[in-house]
């Protein structure tokens, strides 16, 4: 199991939620640790939302806690939020706002510091000077993304979550984007929680991984060396095993 | 609480005013039909009913305050809506906003609407059919109060019924003045109601304020402590709807539905 210390941006204690009959996440632990980008795989259901949604605390757990950067987000919810941001792609910013506008007032959401100066530099990285005052509803599916990213870097995040955020982009501007979350995560002092369907992006991208399925991890390690380790040629294979045969990596593989 | 997140809602709300003729011009189109109605109403009764009554301050001026709790009632309830349609509800409560900020921002969103009505409202009524204010004198600002308070009560339980029930529960928001009309009393003294309905009336703020009124426009005086008992009442309103709405918000994240809020259940 990671070691969840006192310097980790994340770190996820026994997280567990059921919906009925259904365990959608069971008794999942995992830490982020500061400069580090974490790839959150598994299949569609596997229970990476409803972990995202738990973090962001629109979700409670059944069990379990969620500290950002040291902070209980059930105790001091708003504290602990104004140290994290996110994007996703089914929760697109207001469309009938500009993209100024809608970085104007969810800069004000986070309490952001200087924040004209900080839009215009988020509205410059993100080659967002165009559309500056255009409607962010009429704006391509990538491009919304690009203006949902610069969202989540207003507040410049101790902990970053990022649902898909390359999945509508065309490969020149995902190649961009992803290079520009690998600088956040350089530059500056937070740490990324990374989900994707993309196997090349994540052993790009990601310094290690968390393969879920069932509302499990099953798997955990450096995205490059993880397929050697379970004798698989790629990521993509061991993806596919994970999805079909989870139980053929179930017992005791996470402590490796 | 931070005023920052409260600014931001009412900076939103600015925005989308700014941009859009529809949104702006009912703050003040229906409310000025509704004068005019009212206004040539009055002004026709007066010229048939005998001598004595004075229409205009009894009916318009109901008219008018009825008028301005409505629109503090909109002004709370579509400003949430405006969440609800453009489907934030994910990117607004994953941020650091605290509940009293976001209901806050509804509240001071629905001050800055209600008074462009309310101003539209006291022109049109004083230059064109001569209601005059002094008619109520310095008792127009706790019935105009008393109103906006329980407006924002009204405004927050109508808020919390669409979070709990979902987008298609917003139908069932838009008539709420018009179920609680016939309570209220606005054209009638209480009097009139079977007693089931006034005790019911009595439960409203409002009844206190149009039974004042109609007191204050006949004889002169009011009862200052049944004033002050329906200012009392439209207070512990709001802290009831507030709870409400955190009972409603509590259970929606517990549930899951904050985050699938366009599936209106998680069932």
């Amino acid at each position: 199991m990671t070691a969840v210390g006192p310097s980790s941006v994340l770190s996820v204690q026994e997280l567990r939620k059921v919906y009925g009959e259904t365990i959608a996440v069971d008794g999942v632990s995992f830490a982020v640790r500061p400069q580090e980008i974490v790839g959150l795989l598994g299949p569609n259901g596997a229970g990476k939302t409803t972990t995202i949604n738990m973090i962001l605390g629109v979700l409670e757990p059944d069990a379990g806690s969620v500290r950002i950067d040291g902070i209980d987000i059930a105790k001091h919810r708003s504290e602990a939020l104004a140290r994290t941001n996110f994007a996703a792609v089914y929760a697109p910013v207001p469309g009938n706002l500009t993209v100024y506008q809608n970085l104007r007032v969810f800069g004000m959401f986070y309490r952001v510091k200087n924040l004209a100066e900080r839009i215009e530099t988020l509205i410059r990285q993100f080659e967002l000077k165009d559309f500056r005052d255009t409607k962010c509803g009429v704006l391509s599916s990538g491009e919304q993304t690009r203006v949902c990213i610069a969202k989540a870097m207003l507040n410049r995040p101790r902990l970053l979550l990022l649902d898909e955020p390359t999945a509508s982009l065309d490969p020149a501007t995902a190649r961009e984007t992803r290079a520009k979350i690998r600088e956040f995560a350089a530059q500056d002092t937070g740490g990324v929680l990374w989900t994707s369907h993309n196997m090349y992006e994540v052993e790009e991208v990601c310094s290690r991984v968390l393969f879920m399925s069932h509302g499990k991890i099953l798997l955990e390690g450096d995205p490059r060396e993880l397929p050697a380790q379970h004798g698989k040629t790629s990521l993509e294979e061991l993806f596919i095993t994970v999805a079909r045969e989870p139980l053929s990596l179930e017992t005791g593989v996470r402590a490796q | 609480m931070n005023f920052q997140p409260v600014a931001a809602i009412l900076l939103r709300q600015f925005y989308l005013f700014r941009g859009s003729p529809a949104r702006f011009l009912p703050l003040f189109a229906w409310v000025a039909i509704d004068i005019v109605l009212w206004g040539f109403l009055t002004r026709y009764l007066n010229s048939v009913a005998s001598p004595g009554f004075n229409f205009v301050p009894a009916l318009l001026g109901a008219v008018l305050l009825w008028d301005f709790f409505t629109r503090v009632l909109h002004g709370v309830t579509t400003a949430f809506f405006e969440d609800v349609w453009s489907r934030n509800f994910l990117n607004l409560f994953a941020s650091p906003l605290k509940i009293p900020e976001y209901l806050g921002g509804l509240v001071l969103t629905s001050v800055a609407t209600a008074s462009v009505g309310l101003v539209v409202m006291l022109v049109l009524a004083s230059t064109a059919f001569g209601l005059s204010f002094f008619a109520y004198g310095a008792l127009f600002v706790p019935f105009v109060l008393v109103l906006f308070l329980f407006g924002v009560a009204l405004g927050i339980v109508g808020c919390s019924i669409v979070l709990a029930y979902g987008p298609a529960a917003e139908w069932f928001i838009w008539p709420l003045p018009a179920l609680m009309s016939p309570f209220a009393g606005v054209f009638y003294p209480l009097e009139t109601l079977p007693k089931w309905m006034q005790f019911i009336a009595h439960l409203f703020p409002p009844s206190y304020v149009f039974e004042d009124m109609r007191t204050l426009v006949a004889q002169g005086s009011v009862s200052y402590a049944a004033l002050l008992g329906s200012g009392a009442l439209a207070v512990a309103d709001i802290l009831l709807a507030c709870w409400l709405f955190i009972s409603v918000y509590r259970r929606a994240v517990r549930t899951g539905l904050i985050a699938r809020y366009s599936a209106e259940s998680v069932s």
